[in-house]
């Protein structure tokens, strides 16, 4: 293959593959913006929804339309559980004890995930084909077109939903002053719960779309490992950031393997956006699109 | 129309704050709450809105009436619901948000969009400059657009009540007479009534009725405006005069604590 056709094609691809990154980012994000809240469990969200949808799919034979909306499902009332349980306890704490108690949540969500479902790999079949569109130069696999499809609209609808709507604009005031929402009358709790649900909406879509590119078991969960390059790099609060942060890393960790991979025998992939990440933190902490504090003089 | 009865707050369990407040606000008026840093006054405010528990804070004896019915169990969204809205000192805008966008934030407990729209532009009436900064981040606006802003926003949650934190505080005095104005100006139109806490007394007890004087957790004296404007203690401690008018020297200090003793 020529040389500036195998650069299109690890560019076409990290492009896609990080719009899915941007997805589960997403997810992340709609958490840290509204309640201040770092969620460490986010790839384990993302598994659990895989191993309901695979597990209805698979073990009851349900039909997808029925096994993706029980996903969504699931994920929204997981969300909301997991806030009403854990989180509001934890409103007004020091940032490490929700730090500390997403990080539990993770290891927990990691064991108690196979110990119901069974720790083998399910498949998620999604009824379209493996055989990749052919644009030229590009190789396209219709599922990354698929994943890559449902993570813009999806940022769409959220990006509108902060930008525009007013439950957006009261989650957004949420995120800048608790106390001052109060006050106005916003009721912080439930929109406390309200993010959380969201999160299960994109943890759901990212498990079906990344379950079913890797199958489904423990390692799924390791997509969250590429959402911190993610949102550090584009700013852990906003959604623009999200989207290109995705599309950087995407693109980075694809490159990087297509051309480093051949000399130190792999590996790259995995790391390659964390050195970026440092980077990052080194050169504009608070990401290219994140909030910055106003401090007027 | 609004009432604190014996009201004792106690924060973390153990700081009592409040010791025994009463103070009733009528309806259509202004009422000012005056003292020192620290007398308590914020946290009464906080009493009445709700707010005191996000802090630790809570109402340990007493209560508080609204219309009739006591709202010190309520949490602060249904008492904004039920028409009481704070606005906090230190101008605490929703910095990241347009200005529009934060007024769209005050108007949460109404339901109805079209309204929201009609609150805007009351505001803008109120607020003309507020209007020619419509899309500017609030985090960016000026000291007084700031507070013009917070006023506005609380008015936006269509309150009869409004519980006014020291809106001169850090701003030029011309600027604090504007807002003032507009205050009484909202009172009058609206038929908005209005607890107003200050430390500048001499202005609170121009555009008020009704004061009352807080020390230490207690209120110690309450009136009229105009009797308390006349009254030889809030002269010399509060608007800074002795009875010729003449500024008072620190060679009087001793005098000041030994008058003080029995205020507190």
């Amino acid at each position: 293959m020529v040389e500036w056709q195998f650069t299109l094609l690890l560019l076409s691809n990290g492009l896609l593959i990080g719009l899915m990154y941007s997805l589960i980012a997403l997810g992340f994000v709609l958490v840290y913006k509204a309640t201040d809240a770092i969620n460490f469990a986010q790839g384990e969200f993302v598994m659990i929804a895989g191993f309901v949808v695979a597990v209805a799919l698979g073990a009851y034979g349900a039909p997808l339309w029925l096994a993706v909306p029980l996903g969504l499902a699931a994920m929204v009332a997981f969300g909301f559980g997991l806030e009403r349980v854990m989180l509001r306890r934890l409103i007004g704490r020091p940032i490490i004890a929700v730090v500390m108690a997403t990080i539990g949540l993770a290891a927990i969500l990691r064991g108690v995930g196979p110990l119901t479902w069974g720790a083998e790999t399910k498949p998620l079949v999604l009824p379209i084909s493996d055989e990749p569109f052919i644009l030229g130069p590009l190789f396209v696999p219709p599922i990354q077109l698929l994943g890559a499809s449902v993570s813009i609209v999806f940022l769409g609808v959220f990006g509108w939903f902060f930008l525009k709507s007013r439950k957006g604009i009261a989650m957004r005031a949420i995120a800048d002053s608790q106390q001052v929402a109060m006050a106005m009358g916003i009721n912080v709790e439930r929109y406390f719960a309200l993010a959380w649900a969201m999160t299960g909406v994109v943890s759901a879509l990212g498990g079906v779309i990344w379950g079913s590119m890797l199958g489904v078991d423990v390692h799924l969960s390791l997509v969250g490992f590429k959402v911190f390059p993610v949102v550090i790099l584009g700013g852990l609060d906003s959604i623009p950031g999200a989207i290109l942060g995705g599309l950087i890393v995407g693109v980075v960790e694809n490159v990087a393997a297509g051309y480093v991979d051949p000399y130190v025998g792999g590996g790259t992939k995995d790391f390659a956006p964390y050195v970026l990440m440092i980077l990052a933190l080194m050169i504009r902490p608070y990401g290219i699109f994140g909030k910055r504090i106003i401090e007027r003089v | 129309m609004l009432s604190l009865n014996n009201v004792e707050v106690i924060y973390d369990g153990v700081i009592l704050v409040l010791k025994g407040v009463s103070l009733s606000v009528r309806e259509g008026g202004i009422t000012t709450l005056l003292g020192a840093n620290g007398a308590g006054k914020t946290t009464t405010l906080k009493a009445i809105s709700g707010l005191l528990r996000s802090e630790r804070g809570e109402v340990t004896k007493g209560s508080i009436e609204f219309k009739g019915a006591r709202i010190d169990r309520l949490a602060p969204h249904e008492i904004v619901a039920r028409g009481i809205v704070q606005v906090f000192e230190g101008r605490r805008v929703f910095e990241h948000l347009t200005t529009e966008e934060n007024l769209v934030a005050g108007a949460h407990v109404q339901p109805d969009r079209r309204k929201v729209q009609e609150g805007i532009a009351r505001v803008y009436e109120y607020f003309p400059r507020l209007r020619e900064r419509r899309t500017i981040q609030s985090g960016y606006l000026s000291g007084g657009e700031q507070q013009m802003l917070v006023i506005g926003r609380a008015l936006m949650a269509n309150p009869q009540v409004m519980l006014l934190d020291e809106p001169s505080l850090g701003l030029a005095p011309m600027l604090v007479e504007e807002i003032f104005a507009i205050v009484r100006e909202m009172n009058r139109r609206e038929k908005l009534t209005v607890l107003l806490v200050e430390q500048n007394a001499a202005l609170a007890l121009q555009i008020a009725e009704q004061g009352y004087v807080m020390e230490n957790g207690r209120i110690v004296l309450d009136g009229p405006a105009d009797a308390l404007r006349e009254n030889a203690d809030i002269k010399e401690f509060y608007l800074g005069l002795t009875e010729v008018g003449a500024r008072k020297s620190y060679r009087d200090v001793k005098h000041y604590k030994r008058r003080k003793r029995w205020l507190s």
